[in-house]
């Protein structure tokens, strides 16, 4: 059993990760990824909303939404999945805004270096592409919980290596109209290329 | 006037969304594969981005600042909504072949970045154009990656052949890596230069400057 978790986590984690193997969450991924203490601050915030959103999200699909899944009030004909994606929008959204007022609150400094990307989590596809596929897979609370946990850091490994890529191209010659975005457009689509040789691995 | 122009035209390239802020780069690389789906994902774009614009503008100052993102992705996934219900009424087949593109523009960040940097600051008019703006300039890029792409990928444009493959009889091989997704990184990071190298006020300045090499006589 124990195998098992970890297999959906080591596999969220490579064969499957949420940046570089999905291109998802792309733009925080590029504009957060200059410094890798600020990078690696974003992939915490986006480890800790996975690692919550995923599970509930899991708990609204499986007893509110799913086809049959209001049996427990009585109503075993109601069929509420085409409010999915707005119920799971919401659950993000609500999460996104507690991190918000709690980093405001505590670690101002983060609060700060993440401006206008923090919010920006809400609309980070990563976090909803997560939640679908939970929804698509049919993962049970546990496998859930592990699939979020696994994604989040998947991402925030993807990030924090950019990063540090980052740091070492800011000391290279780079032509001028490159240099920033360009570049680490660049940088992203081989680093992707290397990731898809995950794309064999079976676990 | 003149800054209703300046708002409607600085995004297409002056200030590009995807080239310049970093916003709506998730969908450029899924949907560019082929035209037909870019141009469809482009019109779907503008038509949410303007309207939540206007919408977020026209109840920014009744929205307390704490609840204001639950509002704002209320307001965009509704109107997400009634795109794909009309795209599913009026367009089927291209629907079908949209249809995790279109709730993916829920996510875009095109969309929710201009209502939070934008709208909540603007009058309803001037929002609209900022909105309608901004989705132009992420259709130029999204279109003009099309255009590489379906055409080296697949050797067709708009489903039309244009460059004869070899399977069929044609001199083309196509290039597979055109349909990779690392692809369409390359090909961004390749028009970002292009821009720049036209506007040369967006080069970002160099973090770290190498000193040029010390000549021969001034290093004895």
């Amino acid at each position: 059993m124990l195998e098992h978790y970890l297999g959906i986590f080591v596999t969220a984690v490579f064969v499957e990760n949420m940046a570089l193997a999905f291109f998802l969450g792309m733009c925080t991924f590029i504009a957060i990824s200059k410094k890798i203490s600020t990078a690696f601050g974003l992939g915490v915030a986006v480890v800790v909303v996975l690692a919550i959103t995923v599970p509930v999200n899991n708990l609204i699909y499986n007893y509110l939404l799913k086809d049959g899944a209001l049996a427990w009030a009585g109503l075993p004909d109601v069929d509420l999945s085409f409010l999915s994606f707005l119920s799971y929008i919401g659950v993000i959204a609500a999460m996104v805004q507690i991190l918000e007022m709690f980093l405001d609150r505590f670690v101002p400094v983060l609060y700060n270096a993440l401006g206008v990307f923090l919010p920006l989590i809400t609309v980070n596809c990563a976090i909803l592409g997560a939640s679908l596929w939970m929804a698509e897979r049919d993962y049970t609370f546990v496998e859930s919980t592990v699939f979020g946990l696994g994604a989040g850091v998947g991402w925030a490994l993807a990030i924090t290596a950019l990063a540090g890529v980052r740091e070492k191209l800011k000391y290279s010659d780079v032509p001028e109209g490159l240099r920033g975005l360009g570049i680490t457009f660049i940088s992203v689509g081989l680093m992707s290329l290397c990731f898809m040789s995950f794309g064999g691995i079976d676990i | 006037m003149s800054t209703q122009k300046e708002v409607l035209v600085d995004p297409i390239f002056n200030n590009n969304p995807i080239a310049l802020q970093v916003l709506g780069i998730c969908s450029a690389l899924a949907v560019t594969i082929n035209m037909s789906t870019t141009l469809v994902m482009c019109a779907a774009v503008i038509f949410v981005t303007t309207m939540s614009n206007v919408a977020v503008s026209l109840v920014r100052n009744r929205v307390p600042t704490n609840i204001r993102i639950i509002v704002q992705m209320t307001i965009i996934a509704s109107l997400v909504i009634v795109v794909d219900q009309v795209l599913q009424a009026v367009a089927y087949d291209i629907s079908k072949s949209l249809s995790v593109f279109v709730g993916l523009i829920i996510t875009n960040c095109i969309v929710m970045g201009r209502a939070e940097a934008f709208a909540m600051q603007n009058g309803p008019w001037l929002s609209a154009l900022d909105g309608f703006g901004n989705a132009l300039g992420y259709s130029v890029i999204l279109i003009g990656v099309a255009l590489i792409r379906e055409p080296l990928g697949s050797g067709t444009l708009l489903g039309f052949e244009i460059l004869p493959k070899i399977t069929e009889g044609g001199w083309y091989n196509p290039n597979g890596m055109m349909l990779l997704s690392p692809s369409a990184f390359f090909l961004i990071g390749l028009f970002i230069w292009a821009i720049r190298s036209w506007k040369t006020e967006q080069v970002e300045e160099p973090e770290y400057e190498i000193s040029p090499n010390a000549h021969y006589k001034e290093a004895m």
